[in-house]
Order: C-alpha cells, then structure tokens, then sequence
C-alpha cells in the first residue's frame, strides 16, 4: 500500500464527483428495481387508456377540441412523473435514513445542497424515465401532437424537480414507513385527480373552479398539456412563475432542515 | 487549539435533547501517525465524542479541528481528512461490496476509475474480493466488518477512527485486521480506536484515553499507563494436583482448582523468586500465563474508583475475555 500523503483538498472537485456519484448510485437503483420503479407506471397508464380512454372517452366525445384520448394523454404522462419523482426521492432517502447508510454521505465532505441536488437528481431522473415510458405506452393508443417543445420540457423539468424536493422534505420528517406513505396517499393522489388529468375546469361550476386554480397540479398539468396541444386552462406563464418559486421556496426549506441536521443528525 | 494535532478537541459538551449531558468538557489532542485508543464502559460518551468529530452528531459547545481543520469553519476540509468505520453497519444491504465500496470513494471525489483500482486493492487486502459481486446483506458479521474498513479507506485518509471494528469477529480474523491496521498506521494514517477488547488496544495502541461519565478520566503513554499498574496476578498451570495452596512468605497465593495456581506479584517482587520456591517446594509449573490483560486491570480499577457498579466491571471483564459487554 502507497504511504498517506498530505494532498490538497479540492472542494469543487469532490462536490461534482459527488453528486455524479449520488446520480449515478439513484440510476443503479432504478434500474437494480425497475419492476418496482419503471413497470407500474406503463401499467397504469395502459389501464387508464383501455377504460378512460377507450371505453368511456367514446361517450366523452371532445374535450378542449381534442378527441378524449389526446386530451388525457399529457395528464397521464405528467401524473406519472409527479407520482415517480416523488416516490423516488422519498423512498430512496427514506431508506438511505432507515438503513443508516445516509451515513455515508453525512461524514462525506459534500455540502447538504449537493445531496439535495443529487437526490433531486435522481428524482428527476426517475420521473423522466417513467415519463418516456408512458409516452411510449400512449403513442400505442393515440397520436400526440407537439406545440411547443420548450414547454414540454420545462414543464416536466420543472414539475419532477418540485415533486423530487417534494418527496425529499417528506422524507427528512419521516420516522417510519406509514409518514412515507401519507402524503402520496392523502394528499398527493386527490391533487392529482382534482388537477385536471382527465377534465377541463371549465366544465366545473364556478366556485369548483376557483378552488381549483388553488391546486398546483392543475397548473403543472396544464402548463405541459399546452406544449403538447397549445390548449390550457391557465396562465401557462404563471404556471411557470409558480413551479419556479415552490422548487426555490422548497430548496431553501429543506437546506435549512438539513443544516439544522432535523431529523438527520442528533 | 492545537494545529498541528491529527484530532484537537476543547471544551466538548454534548446535551442531548432530553438533557442527558453525554460530553462534559472534552480536552484532548491526538497526534498524527499516532495509534490511540479511545476506552471506556458503555455510555461513556466514546460514540459520541466521534460522532461529533464525523459530524453525525451537532455538539452544544466547543471546538474540534482535524489536521487543523476547524469544523466550524471548515468542515467540509475536516470531513476531508476522516474516514470511519462506525459501531454499527450502516451500508445499504442490497449493494455489492463493489459498488458500496466504489460509491464511496466517489463521495470523497475519488474518480471512478481510480475508484475501481482502490477497490479491488482494498477488498483483497481484506480477503473480500471474492465476494465483490455478492449482496452486502449475505455477507457474514465479520466480512461486514471487513466491508466498512475497507469502505473508510478509499480515499485514503489520513485519520482512521475505528468504533469497536472487532466487535463479534473471531479471534483469526481480528488478529488479521490487526495485522492490517498495523500496516496502514506504519504507512502514516493516524488511527483512533475504540474497542471492548482491552487485549486490542494494548496490543495496537501507543497512546490511550480513558473517558468516563463524559470527561477524560485518563490521558497518557499507554507503556506510562501499564507501569502504574502496582500487582498483577498470574495465573500457573500445575503438573501435579495439590490439596492446598503452599505458603510462599510475601506473596498471596491461592488455588483455583487443584492444579491451578494464582500468585499476585507485585512490581517490586520477581517471578525468578517464585519459581525458586515452588522447585523447592517440588511443585511442577506447566505454564503460566496473567489472570486478565493488564490494562483491563487499570481500566476496571479506574472506573471502579469512579463509582460504577460491580456489573459495569463484570459486563467489561466479560467483554475483555471475548463476549461483548
């Protein structure tokens, strides 16, 4: 064995090897369970294309001057990235916590926005692997038009990195495995549903609609289904400012936490 | 603080949030290239005092530099310099030893090219190469061990600190890793250890702390520390069986069994003497050896003095002897 030497210490090097290292270990794990992280997705998606899309739409007739089946399929692609990135970034770090093997990266010399980032990363990841993949299941069941690609990207950048710091939050406060699954559960899933996957707000009555313009889904949803069929029920602008400042607000919460060592260091 | 010291600890107090005061005024500097150990009985404050220098812990007050690294300030630089293997296993179980290994070094900025070289060299260097592709979970409790050993040292750091490595090892493979921490300290690496095998610190360690109830009870040489030690007894196997222990004036003799012996000698009597008399007295002496190590001797003697009760020092006479305390 070589003799230890005095050799000087490259923060910024060690940082981008680092968070390469936690993006590249997330990607290990996606891939190491892809029955668990990749399959679910498609097969969801598929069951609501044959029931909603297929057996029900029919009757829907048109929505938004799209035939059904178009009008869902960015709501299905974007419900399945926000439940992916979520649930990754949850359960990856919840484990990483339960296992003790967050560990590893606590006595690393990797400041906590790196880890955040990595974790986030690897949320991202994740969402955007589910996402082809349900793009992929759609286009078995429709055609999807691009409108604006800028915006598909964006919003789906966008909406995983909220729903990665999202599902990262969660899992800093989570003691057990039932607070990792009661956001998704409780809180996630209904915002999802009532987010304008499957409708138009425009059909609700107006106090409905108010009420909704409150949940964030339905402006992430529709922010991406303009860049698919140039059709929105909001600002798609605002969307956007909106997306923006819960990543930042999201961020900064969780360095705090995590510099405060909550639910991490003793 | 002291910067030219591979660890420099002063004034360290931890309170708990349930206001369990675990460090009451730490003051210790470790040197480099040193081989230190760090002993004490159970809720001493030992697992603390390191989770506090890894920064798994937040410390109430006082400072903690590493090579000169003021975590406070730089911690980041600090955390640079440390690689731990801690108490209890803490890699993700559905990893390889490859990839739990080679992750790692990647956290410490260690390409993973480079990653891979240190890899194989430190997995053959502890006899874990076979098992590169194996799930961690299959491991058994000693190639676990030998898993975070070898994890802590890929990025090759300057200070090892060892939380009971040798913790439910047997006996071959813990002297194999003495063997290794050995190398690795000649070779530079300042080791910090921590471990219920009293045996282990005397034989690996120079210098030696004893923490007790959150304070240093002891700091010193660890050859200083075993010449204090006034009267140790041995323990002589016999040839033939006597009925009662002989008389040997100025020594306190008594029989364990009718072959057994136990003699206290004091640092000022000799075994030449000993001998001499027993010849005379035409007793057989097979073997001999010491009734427990001596620095369990001061170790138990010291926290005895320090108001712990009996089963303290019955739990660590246990754990000398090779149970866990």
């Amino acid at each position: 064995m070589a003799a230890v030497a005095e050799v000087p210490i490259n923060l910024g090097h060690i940082r981008w090897i680092g968070f390469k290292t936690i993006v590249i270990r997330e990607y290990g794990r996606i891939i190491r369970i892809w029955g668990q992280t990749l399959v679910p997705s498609a097969v969801t998606a598929i069951l609501y294309f044959v029931i909603f899309g297929s057996l029900i739409g029919r009757r829907v007739g048109q929505m938004g001057g799209f035939n059904y089946m178009q009008y869902i399929a960015p709501g299905l692609i974007m419900m399945s990235v926000i439940t992916n990135s979520y649930a990754n970034a949850v359960s990856s770090f919840f484990g990483a916590k339960f296992g003790k093997h967050v560990e590893e990266m606590l006595v690393a010399p990797l400041p906590n926005w790196i880890i955040v980032l990595g974790y986030v990363a690897g949320g991202v990841l994740r969402g955007l692997m589910v996402g082809v993949v349900v793009t992929t299941v759609s286009l078995i069941f429709t055609n999807l038009h691009v409108h604006h690609l800028f915006i598909i990207l964006a919003a789906v950048l966008l909406t995983a990195t909220v729903f990665s710091l999202g599902g990262l939050l969660n899992a800093v406060f989570a003691k057990n495995f039932d607070q990792v699954n009661w956001i998704p559960a409780f809180v996630l899933t209904p915002l999802t549903y009532f987010g304008g996957v499957f409708y138009s707000v425009s059909l609700l009555p107006e106090w409905a609609q108010r009420l909704s313009y409150a949940n964030p889904i339905l402006h992430m949803v529709n922010a991406f289904r303009y860049g698919f069929l140039g059709v929105s029920d909001v600002n798609v602008w605002l969307a956007f400012a909106l997306m923006a400042m819960a990543a930042a607000i999201l961020f900064g919460v969780l360095l705090v936490l995590m510099n405060r060592g909550t639910g991490l260091r003793e | 603080m002291n910067s030219r010291s591979a660890l420099s600890v002063r004034g360290l107090i931890k309170t708990y949030k349930n206001g369990v005061q675990a460090l009451k005024g730490i003051d210790l500097d470790v040197a480099p290239g040193d081989f230190f150990a760090l002993l004490g009985p159970n809720g001493a404050g030992k697992t603390t005092l390191i989770g506090i220098v890894t920064s798994l812990v937040n410390k109430t007050a006082g400072k903690v530099s590493v090579f000169g690294h003021d975590i406070d300030v730089q911690l980041d630089a600090a955390k640079a310099c440390i690689g731990v293997v801690p108490q209890e296993v803490n890699f993700n179980m559905f990893e390889t030893p490859e990839t739990i290994v080679i992750n790692q070094a990647g956290f410490y900025g260690i390409e993973r090219r480079v990653a891979r070289q240190r890899a194989q060299k430190y997995l053959e260097h502890l006899q874990l190469w076979d098992k590169r592709a194996s799930i961690a979970r299959s491991l058994s409790g000693g190639m676990k061990r030998r898993l975070m050993i070898a994890r802590a040292l890929m990025h090759e750091p300057r200070l090892l600190i060892l939380d009971e490595p040798t913790a439910g090892v047997d006996i071959e493979v813990r002297r194999t890793m003495w063997e290794f921490l050995r190398e690795i300290n000649a070779l530079g690496t300042t080791i910090i250890l921590t471990t219920h095998y009293l045996e282990e610190a005397e034989t690996l360690c120079r210098d030696i702390a004893i923490i007790d109830g959150g304070r240093i009870a002891e700091r010193d040489r660890m050859s200083s520390l075993l010449r204090r030690l006034h009267t140790e007894t041995f323990v002589l196997n016999l040839r033939n069986s006597l009925a009662a222990a002989p008389q040997l004036e100025g020594y306190v003799t008594r029989l364990s069994d009718d072959r057994t012996l136990e003699i206290e000698v004091s640092k000022e009597q000799n075994l030449n003497e000993i001998f001499e008399r027993l010849s005379v007295l035409g007793i057989e002496v097979l073997s001999m050896r010491n009734k427990v190590n001596r620095l369990e001797e001061i170790f138990m003697r010291l926290v005895e003095a320090r108001g712990h009760p009996p089963a303290s020092a019955a739990a660590l006479a246990a754990a000398a002897q090779g149970g866990r305390a």
